[in-house]
């Protein structure tokens, strides 16, 4: 048995880098450090009931089994013969792939687009347009000692983010709120006790104080770490946090609004905003000024929902507010685990981060026009090649008909509804398991991905794939159609 | 019997069973389970006249899905639902991307209401039946 240590994590965008991995054999065994998603996915990632072990191609309306060089000049024709085929996906594996993903856009004309499309997008056209005041993940855990997180759920996306890098970390110059929590929880715990025996016996119900209300907890204002989430409703997270503030569904940019307001000591003529009593922000703007050194996360909670990038305007202008009273940053909680990777490479190889229109032989961005989800509601695709991503599972029903109609290449380790409605299947080695590489956390930093074990002999890994997809493509180009 | 419809705010996000369940494989029985839910509010499952754990069906207007009804733990949210990303969810999410590329996967107008004699279809099945093209 070997126990390989400092393996980065293949899951999400916190790359937590400290996973140890027992490996007998070419087995993983057990795994350390991790969260249950990513402990899920080490010991489980082999199971051949979803692996994808066999290169298909779809003949009569039927996925059969074809050679790989069959389903690589497959695939090379479909995206040679193609007017304007989209390459989408990217996220979950290397930037040295997501690099050569790039030049068989640009040979074939298409449209390479990632996940960030449907994730953080609208942030990225956010920063874009006002810019962002932000930090490494390490500043915040050393020195933050004011977190907040806005319209995102850690516990359930970034399982380990609190413990790595905020509340529950200990840094140089701040500690870990990790004893306070338990306390705390033990405490609710004996609570709800007493409360169902109440029920069982009294027949009514004892109240659980609740973490959010209208006004801050006491002691909060003396706390030397505080955790603050802002949520449409009571996620595992709030749970944790010492105090959550409840916002209507699509009403952030008016809370956010209204904070910036407070910040600037002006004053609002309304009782609520968003659902939320102005005296409760006033002293949650209190706390925000009066911070040491703050932090917004924020989540998809305010990408997704009316205003989309206006709502990260305001967030960043919240940002930019108070750091004429104190400092703070800001981050978005980037999904999978290369997904930032994918926008950087993008962006350093054809000057745009997602959403990138070869189909004029420049590179073109336009999100609405040139991304993904877009061209697919207006029908203007007739090809595709899907990587490292579900977009069958991920896109509104109405682009996802008009993706599975035409001929659809997915290259993916795992079966899935994408690989299951494409027409040609590639197998891959997973990265960051079965294939080195490179990814960037959320916060831009880049980390290696390690080869902890071989992959099936039949699994190339996705830079291979794909350069021998691109090589076929140049071939059939030029013969004029004969590979 | 009439079915009692309540208008609800539909909102998609992640689990931490969503996240674990896909690990084990997104055509099994345990990602199905996991996901093929919609969380709601206790005093909006007493106004449908629902079970904890029975057949909702949820319809926006872009489209109607059966789901398993989740007595939510995250409450009290009354008039809003709530359903882990995955297919079942897509089908009624609203496509507009407003120009930035992005649909809308919160804070969806819909509807709820129960639907015990109906059932929850499989990811084959209900990709067949609503894309018109045979799985693998």
């Amino acid at each position: 048995m070997t126990l390989v240590k400092n393996v980065t994590c293949p899951i999400c965008g916190t790359l937590c880098d400290d996973l140890e991995l027992e490996v007998e054999g070419n087995s993983i065994i057990d795994v350390r450090n991790a969260c249950a998603i990513s402990e899920a996915k080490f010991l489980n990632f082999n199971d051949p009931k979803h692996r994808n072990m066999k290169p298909l191609a779809r003949k009569d309306g039927e996925l059969i089994e074809v050679s790989l060089e069959e389903a690589i000049e497959r695939s090379a024709r479909i995206l040679a013969e193609a007017s304007y085929p989209i390459l989408y996906g990217w996220s979950c594996t290397s930037c040295q792939a997501i690099r050569v993903g790039i030049e068989l856009a640009e040979e074939v004309g298409g449209v390479i687009d990632n996940t960030s499309t449907v994730c953080h997008g609208p942030s990225i056209l956010s920063i874009q347009n006002v810019g962002i005041p932000t930090c490494t993940l390490g500043q915040i855990r050393h020195r933050a000692d004011l977190i907040v997180y806005w319209a995102s759920d850690p516990y359930s996306a970034h399982p380990r983010h609190i413990e790595r890098y905020t509340s529950f970390s200990d840094g140089r110059f701040q500690e870990s709120e990790w004893e306070h929590y338990v306390a705390r929880l033990r405490g609710i715990l004996g609570k709800k006790r007493i409360s169902r025996a109440s029920a069982r016996v009294l027949m009514h119900e004892i109240s659980i104080p609740a973490i959010t209300g209208l006004k801050l907890p006491p002691k909060f204002e003396t706390k030397k770490r505080k955790l603050i989430v802002v949520d449409v409703r009571k996620t595992r997270s709030a749970e944790i946090a010492d105090f959550f503030i409840q916002v209507e569904p699509n009403k952030d940019f008016e809370l956010l609004q209204a904070l910036r307001l407070l910040v600037k000591d002006e004053d609002l003529e309304v009782d609520k905003v968003g659902g939320v009593p102005v005296d409760l922000l006033e002293d949650v703007a209190d706390t925000l000024i009066s911070c040491n050194f703050g932090v917004f996360f924020f989540g998809v909670g305010l990408t997704m929902s009316a205003g989309k990038h206006q709502n990260i305007d305001a967030a960043i202008a919240l940002t930019k507010d108070l750091n004429y009273r104190t400092k703070f940053a800001i981050i978005p909680m980037r999904g999978h685990f290369n997904v930032a990777g994918a926008n950087i490479v993008s962006t350093w190889q054809t000057g745009y981060p997602f959403a990138v229109d070869f189909s004029h032989n420049y590179p073109r961005y336009n999100p609405g026009e040139t991304s993904v989800v877009d061209i697919l509601q207006r029908d203007e695709t007739d090809a595709s090649l899907i990587i490292a991503s579900d977009p069958v599972s991920n896109f509104p029903r109405s682009a996802v008909q008009n993706l599975v109609k035409n001929p659809m290449i997915a290259i993916d380790p795992v079966i899935s509804p994408t690989t299951i409605m494409a027409d040609v299947v590639i197998p891959s080695a997973f990265v960051g398991i079965e294939a080195e590489g490179t990814a960037y956390r959320m916060d831009r930093v880049p980390l290696p991905m390690k080869k902890v074990v071989e992959p099936p002999k039949i699994c190339l890994t996705d830079e291979e794939i794909l350069q021998r997809i691109l090589l076929q493509v140049r071939r059939i180009k030029q013969t004029g159609g004969k590979a | 019997m009439i079915m009692v419809k309540i208008k609800v705010i539909l909102l998609t996000g992640r689990t931490i069973d969503q996240g674990t369940s896909k690990e084990h494989g997104k055509l099994s029985k345990e990602h199905e389970e996991k996901v093929a839910i919609c969380e709601v509010d206790s005093s909006d499952l007493k106004k449908l006249a629902a079970k904890k754990d029975s057949n909702v069906k949820v319809s926006s207007r872009y489209g109607s899905v059966v789901v398993k009804a989740v007595e939510s733990k995250r409450g009290p949210h009354p008039g809003i639902i709530y359903m882990p990303y995955g297919l079942w969810a897509n089908m009624i999410v609203d496509p507009h991307t407003h120009g930035t590329g992005m649909p809308s996967f919160k804070g969806i107008p819909a509807e709820l209401e129960a639907a015990p004699e109906e059932c929850v279809m499989s990811i084959p099945l209900l990709l067949e039946r609503t894309f018109g093209k045979k799985p693998k």
